[in-house]
């Protein structure tokens, strides 16, 4: 090998990068995802409040669910895209023949998909102050909703290029991403309670949320060249 | 060679190694589960050499291509590209390797320019911002530079997929059928560019339908028949008749 | 075929017999009897497991005789655990090696585990509604149980949709590395949040909470039911690898018919 380790992490550095700053381009110049995310996101914070006839008292227990499932249902969505693009063009062969690590494919996927998400989160949470009149809009929802959109997209980065390399895209949501994605939502729900009702004695959702990201990113950057491999 | 040679060319620090094959194939086989692409190929390509893969549909050509750019993993046998295998030196390979496949495979929403950008900082290419420019100049999208690839068309995104293919002046260049889809002038440069890379001492290595083109840009050819080698050897002396014999005889050989 | 499939395990076997003729023998032995004598142990063991949960056992004076079934809930959810711990293991080895059989050996054990949860779930439901007077409820254990259920599930789903392809068998091996997550998570769960779940039994160095012939009961059950999937575990791996010998003799055949040689 003549590429010494301290280049080619540097190497593998820059390639993280572009591959993200042409994903974003991409996306922006589409906008289809992010205006279809956002108002999927927002449309659900609505139907939840009819689903649920929700008053004041309610809006407490109900409104941290309400408001990470419309965030799950936007990324959901968004990664559904995603493999749907994926598969018609292939674009992971543009990339697989490439001098880059899979791991790097991968975890530019990763944040790829957390500015996505977090962009439309960024509009999605005022509305939800709002219309729920709860007060989340604090410094502590910004290390919550981080961590649990990390989980998000971890999961869904590395299942959307399973998916799209098994064709098996209609089993993909409901039965390989949910069951996963559930502990992050479960977290991120209770932490987000914990910000106007703390309950005493509580786990430490945030830690708890924190490590899971940790797990889930390590092994998929591992794992990640077996299943995009011919 | 016998084996004692050969081990003790392996002896001697990479570098030092006599120039290697450009292309090394042995006994390669590739199943997609129980259907076998290929069925065990021995051949191999000097440096500088110009190859012509030869064979008719579903001959194995693109799973040979595939695996050489390191996008199939070989179920039997070796491959080196460059010297290097392509399964735990995969690295080394597709840093010198240029593949351009089937489809274009260049991101639709970018830019021409922007694509072979991203490409050159995938390569970690200092000059990435002056070799793009001079492959767009080279192929004749100087024009398009700016423009969505999603308006070019399908010769210009041919053209653009070749520039891409070539940003990092790669030792051995892979072209899966690069004449489909080009107008004359497009194939014209496709050639120039080919021969340009024998000057240099750059191996090519493509595939491609149209006989009389394969036989003159080749000075190597391979021809594949139900995943076998049926030829493996010099261009010189081959006619397209002669090729058409061995896709009729079939993979006996 | 048959020749082929035995005679690197027969080579070897003549090797340690030759070197250490006791374990050979030994080894031999099992080989022939190995399988039924198993059979013989789980099913004594299960009988000894009824007996000693049904009779041996006192009767809980708070929960009255519902509690029994406590008796079967713990080594069902303990051998789900181990289960799909081999469904990591298998998952993990199997890319590694690319040796088919780790693949087997993962997929039988998310079978087993599957229908080792659902045993679970059930027998944990009944046990609710009797001392609870709820069929379900919504905590913590139940919650990551179900969790537990459906990634397993899904990971099943996805090997019937792939069929057996090399590339179906590394992305379900990535699903079975990446879902057993859940089961830590599951485990723990109890110490995360309120739950109506009973708090661990028999936790590792903590003193007995139990009467003697309680933990006697559980201890007799717990064998038996490792045996069982033990016995289970043999089976349906031997199951599974003549059906991937078929389908590939059947995909060959097919192969054949198609271009004669």
């Amino acid at each position: 090998m003549n590429a010494t380790p301290s280049r080619g992490a540097r190497l593998a550095w820059e390639q993280l990068w572009a591959i993200v700053w042409k994903d974003l381009r991409a996306e922006l110049r589409t906008r289809q995802a992010w205006m279809s995310m956002g108002l999927f996101a927002l449309l659900t914070l609505v139907v939840f409040n009819f689903a649920f006839d929700l008053r004041v008292q309610d809006q407490r227990a109900v409104g941290p669910g309400a408001l990470w499932v419309s965030f799950l249902f936007a990324s959901v969505l968004g990664l559904a895209r995603n493999i749907t693009m994926e598969q018609d063009r292939g674009p992971m062969d543009r990339l697989m023949a490439l001098p880059v690590d899979r791991s790097v494919v991968y975890l530019a996927k990763v944040i790829g998909n957390v500015l996505v998400i977090s962009a439309v989160e960024m509009v999605a949470l005022p509305v939800f102050a709002a219309l729920y009149n709860l007060p989340v809009l604090t410094l502590p929802i910004i290390p919550i909703t981080l961590l649990g959109t990390i989980g998000v997209a971890a999961i869904g980065a590395q299942y959307a290029a399973l998916a799209a390399n098994t064709r098996a895209r209609e089993l993909l949501t409901p039965l390989l991403i949910f069951p996963l994605i559930t502990p992050v939502v479960i977290g991120a729900v209770r932490a987000t309670e914990a910000l106007f009702s703390p309950v005493y004695g509580d786990a430490p959702w945030l830690g708890l949320l924190a490590a899971f990201d940790v797990i889930v990113l390590s092994i998929s950057a591992v794992t990640f060249q077996f299943v995009v491999e011919e | 060679m016998s084996a004692q040679v050969i081990r003790a060319a392996e002896a001697v620090a990479p570098e030092a190694r006599a120039k290697p094959a450009a292309i090394r194939v042995e006994r390669l086989v590739k199943a997609f589960d129980a259907r076998p692409a290929l069925r065990g190929i021995t051949f191999s390509v000097t440096p500088g050499a110009t190859l012509t893969i030869f064979g008719p549909n579903g001959a194995g050509k693109t799973t040979l291509l595939r695996a050489l750019a390191t996008l199939a993993r070989p179920t039997a046998g070796t491959i080196e590209v460059g010297g290097f295998d392509v399964v735990r030196e995969a690295h080394e390979v597709r840093l010198r390797t240029g593949y351009v496949g089937h489809q274009p495979y260049i991101y639709e929403d970018l830019t021409a320019r922007e694509n072979l950008l991203f490409f050159a900082r995938m390569y970690g290419l200092r000059d990435g911002a002056a070799r793009a420019d001079a492959l767009l100049a080279r192929m004749e999208l100087t024009a398009k530079a700016s423009e969505r690839v999603r308006t070019l068309s399908r010769g210009q995104a041919q053209r653009l997929a070749l520039a891409r293919g070539l940003i990092h002046d790669p030792e051995t260049l892979l072209l899966d059928e690069p004449d489909t889809g080009l107008d004359e002038v497009a194939l014209a440069l496709l050639e120039r560019l080919i021969e340009e890379r024998r000057a240099r001492g750059q191996t090519t290595a493509l595939t491609t339908h149209n006989l009389e083109r394969g036989l003159r840009l080749a000075s190597e050819a391979l021809t594949l028949v139900g995943g076998r080698a049926a030829y493996s050897g010099p261009a010189d002396g081959l006619s397209a008749e002669a090729v058409l014999a061995l896709y009729r005889k079939g993979g006996a050989a | 075929m048959q020749t082929v499939i035995h005679s690197p395990g027969e080579r070897r076997l003549a090797d340690i017999q030759r070197r250490a003729p006791v374990i050979g023998a030994a080894l031999r032995w099992l080989r022939r009897y190995g399988e039924w004598a198993l059979l013989v142990l789980t099913a004594a063991g299960m009988m000894l497991t009824i007996w000693a949960s049904f009779v041996y056992a006192p009767t809980e004076l708070v929960e009255g005789p519902i509690q029994r079934i406590f008796y079967a809930h713990v080594p069902l959810a303990w051998n789900s655990y181990v289960a799909f711990f081999f469904t990591l293991a298998g998952s993990a080895l199997y890319l590694w090696r690319r040796d088919e059989r780790w693949d087997s050996f993962a997929r039988v054990n998310a079978e087993i585990g599957l229908v080792f949860t659902t045993l679970t779930l059930m027998s944990g439901s009944f046990w609710g509604r009797g001392f609870q007077g709820a069929w379900w409820w919504w905590d913590a254990r139940l919650t990551t149980s179900l969790l537990m259920w459906f990634i397993y599930a899904g990971y099943l789903a996805l090997r019937s949709y792939t069929g057996r392809t090399a590339q179906g068998a590394r992305a379900a091996a990535v699903v079975g590395i990446l879902g057993f997550i859940v089961t830590p998570i599951n485990y723990l769960s109890v110490q995360w949040w309120n739950t109506l779940h009973p708090q661990p039994i028999l936790e590792l160095g903590a003193q007995a909470k139990l009467p003697g012939s309680m933990v006697a009961a559980l201890m007799i059950s717990l064998v038996s039911f490792t045996l069982l999937y033990a016995l289970l575990l043999i089976e349906a791996y031997k199951l599974e690898r003549t059906q991937a010998l078929v389908a590939r003799l059947r995909a060959e055949a097919e192969l054949l018919e198609a271009e004669p040689e």
